[in-house]
């Protein structure tokens, strides 16, 4: 029997191979060479770079050994592991930030069905918020951990997650102040947008930090990285009003006039008809935000709180462990990827599933 | 003799300097069947879209089922619920299944409860022969489908006054007739329609009365059989000229 199309047939797993490579890298003459310069190039890298990472790394030993070793130090990674996730938690309670962070991952993948959005998932959440909050500070049966002790991968998770979460709603918010008809409320919404994103985020977190406990009456006072945690909200949220304001240009007249026509007003169309739509275009955008806004939480390391950033750079500075800050930027790089590309990942599974049978 | 449901009392309306809608004056009654023609930019859907407000007017007097359309919000509300209208591109809601397009509005600004709009749904999808696709979305629908189901959605609200812009003019010429002929049921079922479309054959069947505008005016007012036998101002039977050949 003829093959009809050679491309389709079931292909023995060598041959496979060796039809791609000859039809991916070695077509004809001149790019053979090409692929064999580029192939050998990316051999000499990568192989230096699994030396140093893997064959050569040491796992075991002192600084010491670490010096003399060609590799990478592992060993420095190991010994500084919990202080560099956890910064100055009491290490007998370590538990306790971890289950907080896994409760809240885990309750995130939950979301991410949409199937399972109702009422139900929002009281799950609002349970979680006080016993992920109960978890941290204690109190109620468990020992009082001092906010000020606080550091590493869950505060950098908090203030990111909380800043979202916040500025989100507030976002749409100004985003519709912004494009309504309300001439009050439009001048308002833009000048906060317009004043908070003309300023970097840095002086946002000094005023938090110094200006802000002038503003309120003697004896009160809030936590350093509460002020942060609002200069971050505040911030952000100026960005998402204008990613939502796209959205919102961007869904199509007729959808606007149809929901009028229909005899919606203002904030069941915006709720049931505009909002959905405009939000589900913007995701995209809305990610880039939020990975954005993930990584410059380390910012917060200016008013001295210890983000996953600073609690790398602060154990550099232990004078037995001095020199290996390759080893730590690396690390901390990769537990910054891992979060952001989960993110990419889980929104563009979300962008998928609200894609409405359309074919496009 | 049944009473006036839309009054236009010398409407005027200019977009900048341009003036869309010149001194209009129309009296339609109850059940009248209305088609409005005439060439692109003479103001037809302009005039359509005052009736529900979707575009504003800045002088003369609108007055639909004895309520004055003004600023007030609630007479705003209470016309834009007795009038449904049917766009040119559909204007379904894509995220939204067909059923949920039907009942959406009925739910929230007649607060009816779930269920008699669901039945009620069914029931015009079933008139306008797509119930079996109830539980899709619009985007998985043939242009024909969903132009029948923005039908069936604006009379899920029960109008009094149908409102059409061009309904088949997006559509493919294959799929025409079955639009027309769901406008068709409901103008024998006694339904007031304005209609605004180039369908001359759909106007000579059920139209009581044909409108030609041209340059924002009412230029002409006849039934179908005059005016297309016999259409008086030269810009008609120009008009006419063209479309007929």
């Amino acid at each position: 029997m003829p093959i009809k199309n050679p491309e389709k047939r079931a292909l023995a797993p060598m041959e496979g191979l060796s039809l791609w490579l000859k039809k991916n890298l070695f077509p004809d003459v001149k790019s053979s060479v090409l692929s064999l310069v580029i192939l050998s190039l990316l051999v000499k890298a990568l192989g230096g770079l699994m030396n140093w990472l893997v064959f050569d790394a040491i796992w075991e030993g002192t600084a010491q050994t670490c010096r003399q070793g060609e590799g990478a130090c592992l060993v420095f990674i190991k010994e500084k592991f919990l202080f560099i996730i956890f910064g100055f938690f009491p290490r007998e309670l370590l538990w306790r930030p971890t289950l907080a962070m896994i409760l809240l991952i885990a309750m995130c993948f939950y979301s991410r069905e949409p199937k399972r959005w109702n009422k139900k998932i929002l009281y799950k959440w609002l349970l979680l918020v006080p016993l992920c909050s109960w978890l941290m500070y204690g109190g109620l049966g468990l020992e009082r951990v001092d906010i000020g002790q606080w550091g590493g991968l869950p505060l950098t998770l908090m203030l990111s997650f909380i800043g979202f979460v916040f500025s989100y709603p507030l976002g749409i918010i100004l985003a519709l102040g912004r494009t309504g008809s309300l001439p009050f409320a439009r001048s308002l919404c833009v000048s906060y947008i317009e004043l908070i994103r003309g300023v970097p985020m840095i002086s946002l977190l000094f005023m938090a930090s110094f200006m802000f406990p002038l503003f309120l009456p003697d004896g009160w006072n809030l936590p350093k990285l509460l002020r942060a945690q609002v200069a971050i909200i505040m911030f952000m949220s100026a960005y998402m009003a204008e990613i939502v304001r796209a959205g919102l240009s961007a869904v199509d007249k007729g959808q606007y006039e149809a929901a009028d026509s229909l005899g919606l007003n203002y904030f069941q169309k915006m709720r049931m008809i505009i909002l959905p739509q405009a939000l589900k275009i913007v995701i995209p955008p809305t990610v880039n935000t939020a990975i954005g806004m993930f990584k410059d939480t380390s910012l917060v390391a200016i008013i001295a709180l210890s983000d996953l950033l600073m609690t790398t750079k602060t154990s550099l500075k232990d004078a037995t462990w001095l020199g290996f800050s390759v080893e730590a930027y690396l690390f901390v790089a990769f537990i910054y990827f891992i979060f952001c590309y989960t993110m990419s990942r889980y929104a563009s599974r979300l962008e998928k599933d609200f894609s409405f049978g359309a074919h496009s | 003799m049944s009473k006036t449901i839309i009054n236009l009392d010398e409407v005027n309306k200019w977009y900048g300097d341009f003036h869309v809608l010149k001194n209009i004056n129309l009296k339609i009654k109850e059940g009248e069947r209305i088609v409005i023609c005439g060439p692109s930019g003479s103001g037809k859907s302009t005039l359509i879209r005052c009736l529900n407000r979707l575009e504003e007017h800045q002088s003369g007097q609108i007055t639909i089922d004895d309520i004055t359309l003004n600023n007030n919000l609630k007479n705003l509300q209470s016309i834009r619920k007795e009038v449904g209208m049917v766009f040119q591109h559909f204007n379904l809601f894509p995220h939204l299944t067909i059923l949920e397009n039907l009942t959406l509005a009925p739910i929230w600004v007649k607060n009816q409860t779930k269920e008699e709009c669901e039945r009620l749904a069914m029931e015009l999808l079933e008139r306008v022969a797509i119930a079996d696709q109830a539980h899709k979305y619009p985007g998985q629908l043939s242009g024909g489908q969903q132009q029948r189901v923005a039908i069936a959605r604006s009379l899920c609200m029960k109008p009094k006054i149908m409102l059409f812009d061009e309904p088949t003019s997006a559509l493919d010429p294959e799929m025409v007739k079955e639009v027309l002929d769901v406008m068709v049921d409901l103008a024998k079922e006694g339904m007031t329609m304005l209609c605004v479309t180039h369908e001359m054959g759909f106007a000579k069947q059920v139209a009581d009365k044909v409108i030609f505008m041209d340059e924002g005016q009412i230029v002409e007012e006849a039934d179908p059989h005059t005016f297309f036998s016999n259409p008086t101002h030269p810009r008609s039977i120009e008009f006419l000229a063209q479309i007929l050949h």
